[in-house]
């Protein structure tokens, strides 16, 4: 990547609130680069006076939606920048975006499977472009999303995902929701632990690639769980999304 | 692009101005010690922990980690600026200088470079003279503890004035080299040298 990543001036296109605290911000780019799912965007932020203020977003969108990306910005109420682009940032709004970024924390169908996606929270985001990536290409690899979320309330992209898993094209989406769960719910209700893991992963076998999203905690306790049950260091890629460790 | 684009409504949130000058462009403040690494965390039993230095030097040199902690120490107060954007000012660590490990073997007139290597497969290039003259040490203890896992225990290389991820966690030795071999980030993408005052993050900036 001899080519210098320059910034571009992306106009928001369109603003679709996922949850109470999540909006998806699909953006129009000039020089749109086709991006690999899982990479990033820095968004960059200018006052009047010239102060700026930069932050990471992964890329929702799979590399087959050509021309737009789409970003999720989770809200962090004391945060800087994501309460500005929930409470401020409006269709045909230009902002500063530069990317994609990030050769890591990245899956495409040539890379191959069983896939073991692990997300908390706004992690679901790049989770969920190779999640899109794989249905646009109708990829069979075997793939099991397991997402950790308060509340079904606060599921990012629900309603897709239900779609998507709902085809048995070999895609599972599992949910563990931690704080409350709807009535009758019968699926998973506490923090994934080794149990959980050992369950949604068991199928898919030990040769499977994990990538495992969220919070540092959560990332944390994850990785080391899949050690645990014998799937291999270098088969784990993790994304932590800082600042905080919550 | 030179003419900046002013972000309708944006204020921002300024947050400890009487310390801006110390922060990067780019960056900014944070008051907790966030961790980034792409994969799981390596568990290292001090036990088995060693530290090497070979390739181009006249004799190649291991510490165990008790001879490490044997190696005169210092106690280190700086600024740290991670290339995911955040900076912590006045992190507090226990280290030896990589001057006093340098001392310890004679480097080829030929040596240019190293690669920091480390348990878990992470690797990261860095120049001589980027790591001389109290600019980088191997720590050990953090904030007046023994350095947790995650945070690249039982010891690692810091090299405050670059991104973070040259300070390379869970450190196993250095490799000198003649030339520049790109380590793990640098081949893909970021940047070979990585200062954040001149906001060298990707390849090509
Ligand atoms: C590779 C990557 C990908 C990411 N992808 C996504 C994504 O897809 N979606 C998403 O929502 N987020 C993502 N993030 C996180 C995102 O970059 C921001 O960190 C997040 O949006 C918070 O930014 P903010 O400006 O709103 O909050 P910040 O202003 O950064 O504040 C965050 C928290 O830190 C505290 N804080 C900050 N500075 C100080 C200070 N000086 N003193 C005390 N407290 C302080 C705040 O009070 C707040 O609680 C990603 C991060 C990375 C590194």
């Amino acid at each position: 990547m001899a080519k210098p990543l320059t910034w571009q001036s992306a106009t928001v296109e369109a603003i679709h609130p996922e949850t109470a605290r999540a909006k998806t911000f699909t953006f129009e780019l000039p020089d749109w680069i086709p991006h690999r799912a899982g990479q990033h965007y820095d968004l960059r932020l200018t006052a009047p006076d010239g102060y700026q203020a930069e932050r990471s977003y992964s890329i929702g969108s799979e590399p087959e939606r050509q021309g737009v990306i789409d970003l999720t910005v989770e809200r962090i109420d004391d945060g800087e920048v994501s309460p500005y682009m929930h409470d401020v940032v409006a269709v045909g709004d230009r902002l500063e975006l530069r990317g994609p970024i990030g050769g890591y924390f990245v899956w495409d169908i040539e890379l191959g499977g069983p896939l073991l996606l692990v997300g908390g929270g706004s992690g679901v985001v790049p989770l969920m472009a190779m999640i899109r990536h794989r249905a646009a290409l109708k990829s069979p690899v075997p793939t099991s999303l397991l997402y950790s979320s308060r509340s079904a309330d606060d599921v990012i992209y629900a309603g897709e995902l239900e779609r998507l898993g709902a085809q048995h094209d070999g895609l599972e989406v599992v949910h563990t929701f931690t704080r409350q769960q709807p009535a009758g719910w019968a699926g998973y209700q506490r923090r994934i632990d080794r149990t959980m893991l050992s369950e949604v992963s068991g199928p898919l076998g030990k040769t499977l690639r994990a990538y495992v999203c969220g919070p540092t905690i959560l990332v944390e306790l994850v990785a080391n769980s899949l050690l645990d049950l014998g799937i291999a260091a270098s088969q784990i890629r993790t994304e932590r999304f800082g600042p905080t460790g919550t | 692009m030179a003419e900046k684009l002013v972000s309708r409504g944006f204020t921002g949130k300024r947050r400890q101005p009487e310390r801006a000058g110390r922060v990067p462009p780019g960056q900014y403040l944070v008051n907790n010690f966030p961790v980034l690494s792409a994969g799981p965390t390596p568990r290292i039993r001090t036990e088995q922990w060693s530290f090497t230095i070979d390739g181009l030097v006249r004799q190649p040199v291991t510490w165990t980690w008790t001879q490490f902690l044997e190696l005169p120490s210092k106690e280190y107060a700086v600024d740290i600026s991670c290339v995911t954007k955040w900076t912590q000012l006045d992190m507090k660590w226990k280290a030896v200088g990589v001057d006093t490990l340098l001392e310890a073997v004679e480097l080829d007139a030929k040596a240019a470079f190293i690669t920091a290597h480390s348990y878990g497969g992470y690797t990261t290039n860095l120049a001589i003279p980027d790591i001389v003259n109290d600019q980088a040490f191997i720590a050990y203890e953090y904030d007046g503890k023994p350095l947790a896992p995650e945070h690249g225990g039982p010891a690692r290389l810091v090299v405050p004035h670059l991104y973070f991820w040259k300070s390379a966690k869970w450190v196993h030795g250095f490799r000198i080299e003649e030339r520049e071999r790109l380590g793990f980030w640098e081949s893909l993408g970021y940047h070979r040298r990585g200062d954040p005052w001149k906001e060298e993050r990707y390849s090509g900036d």
